[in-house]
């Protein structure tokens, strides 16, 4: 079983985030983590880049696949993990912590409503396990 | 529920992942790729690949229909045991499986892939009308592929004397028939180690006594980056029905002697060879950040263009590696297209690690 933790809200695309105030922190679940096996090089986008919601922001690879990541919000680039450029395993270590991916700087709250809570991802993989 | 080796439950017990592989529920890891491959480059470890197709060839004519059958030349095994890596080709000269041959004294053994394993079959019996021949597959043998630097040590401290000294004796790609266990210095990963084929019922407690003796369990995930790494084929990816051995780095199982001798698919090679060569297959190394991945274009300046075969990150070299099939006058440069960027690549020689040191 993997770890879910509840605070968060997950895309189906198995990437979860985490909103402080005006700012959105993405990374991919720990179902994802274990699915993809270990994680040998991440793309992420550039400090500064603007996305649109569901954009393609990166990309993460495993030895066996490579899987893009995708914004749930519009806004800003703000940081990004520049660990993973040398350390793509800590995605696999600690997916909810030191395996974030990058922070985006939102401009309309409103689209965070479109995604899904913890429960309601737990269901879409469960759905998938049958 | 797919099919399983005798060894499912064991490879469950081991924390495998198991995954559907040609039909078979097999172990694609237990717990770490990484850490299984440089286990293999390391140290030892242990690979389940029971669900390869073991078909014994029997009968007066059996060397006479693997000449005709096979491109490359069963007569080269002259002792009894000896190995040889050959493709099985179709009479346009393309690849229907590559396999291995064995001289079992009065009959050969082949070992084929799973994935082909009924195309192959059916080749190998309609190629066989008007020889007096048998083919009988050997479903109650497992295979087990013990590899890495330490794999032959690992498999001595489990054997009798008289199998340790059997074992000790082998030459690279020569086996030996010990009791029911056939035991050949083979493998798929550029280390030195063993194949052993044994019977179905002692090969639980081999297993476990391998792992109790501190050789990892390796799943098909390190099996593929290791062959990778020592640039071995995989059918299906690197080269398959359309493709030639002579675009798949595999002209060198091409036994072109003795001329009389006609095989499947020479006519059609010989043209091939005659008129020039078009494609090639050669390796990429990708030192700057990045995965290349099969499938992906290759852009080859003034030549034109090809694409990856095989592509995974390299877990002994630490960046990309790929096979990739090209015009055949490539130099040394190349570029990729990975997600619409070009990449520059290193284009080298195939393999890129043997015996745990890069080698290109």
């Amino acid at each position: 079983m993997s770890e879910l933790p509840a605070e968060l809200k997950y895309l189906s695309s198995h990437e979860w985030v985490r909103v402080e105030g005006d700012v959105a922190t993405i990374g991919i679940s720990d179902h994802a983590q274990e699915a993809m096996g270990d994680l040998v090089y991440v793309e992420l986008p550039d400090v500064g880049a603007d996305l649109h919601a569901n954009d393609e922001a990166g990309v993460v690879e495993s030895v066996k696949a490579a899987s893009d990541i995708y914004t749930p919000v519009s806004g800003t680039v703000f940081a990004v993990n520049e660990n993973l450029e040398d350390a793509p395993e800590l995605v696999n270590q600690d997916p909810y912590h030191d395996g974030w991916l990058f922070q985006i700087k939102f401009s309309d709250p409103a689209e965070l409503s479109d995604i899904l809570s913890a429960a309601d991802y737990q269901a879409q993989l469960d759905a998938e396990e049958d | 529920m797919g099919k399983t080796t005798v060894l499912y439950e064991q490879h469950v017990a081991a924390g495998a992942k198991i995954v559907d592989f040609s039909g078979w529920d097999m172990p694609i890891h237990y717990g770490s790729q990484l850490k299984e491959h440089s286990a293999v480059r390391e140290g030892a470890g242990v690979f389940d690949v029971s669900h390869m197709t073991i078909v014994d060839v029997k009968g007066v004519e059996a060397r006479s229909f693997l000449q005709y059958l096979l491109a490359n030349d069963v007569a080269k095994l002259k002792e009894r045991g000896k190995a040889l890596y050959t493709a099985m080709l179709n009479e346009q000269g393309g690849v229907i499986d590559d396999l291995i041959a064995y001289n079992m004294g009065d009959y050969y053994r082949l070992v084929v892939n799973c994935g082909t394993r009924e195309k192959d079959l059916a080749w190998m019996q309609k190629q066989a009308q008007g020889f007096s021949v048998t083919l009988e597959e050997q479903p109650e043998l497992a295979i087990l592929a013990v590899q890495g630097p330490q794999a032959i040590a690992a498999v001595c401290g489990l054997s009798s004397p008289e199998r340790q000294a059997a074992i000790q004796a082998l030459k690279v790609f020569q086996g030996i028939e010990e009791g029911d266990w056939f035991i050949a210095r083979t493998g798929y990963t550029g280390e030195d180690g063993l194949e052993i084929m044994l019977p179905n019922a002692e090969a639980g407690a081999f297993w476990q006594a391998l792992l109790e003796s501190g050789v990892a369990p390796i799943g098909l995930g390190a099996r593929d980056t290791l062959r990778l790494e020592a640039g071995m084929n995989l059918y299906g990816a690197d080269m398959d029905e359309t493709v030639s051995p002579l675009a798949a780095n595999m002209a060198w199982t091409i036994a072109w002697q003795p001329e009389s001798r006609d095989f499947i698919g020479r006519e059609a090679l010989s043209k091939e060879k005659s008129s020039g060569v078009k494609e090639k297959l050669f390796g990429l190394v990708l030192e700057g950040r990045g995965v290349l991945r099969g499938h992906q274009k290759v852009l080859v300046s003034g030549l034109g263009e090809g694409e990856i075969t095989s592509g995974s990150f390299s877990p002994t070299l630490g960046y990309s590696i790929a096979l990739a099939r090209l015009p055949a006058e490539t130099g040394d440069q190349a570029e990729v297209d990975i997600r619409g960027k070009l990449l520059a690549v290193k284009v080298v020689r195939p393999p890129f690690v043997r015996n745990g040191q890069q080698c290109f």
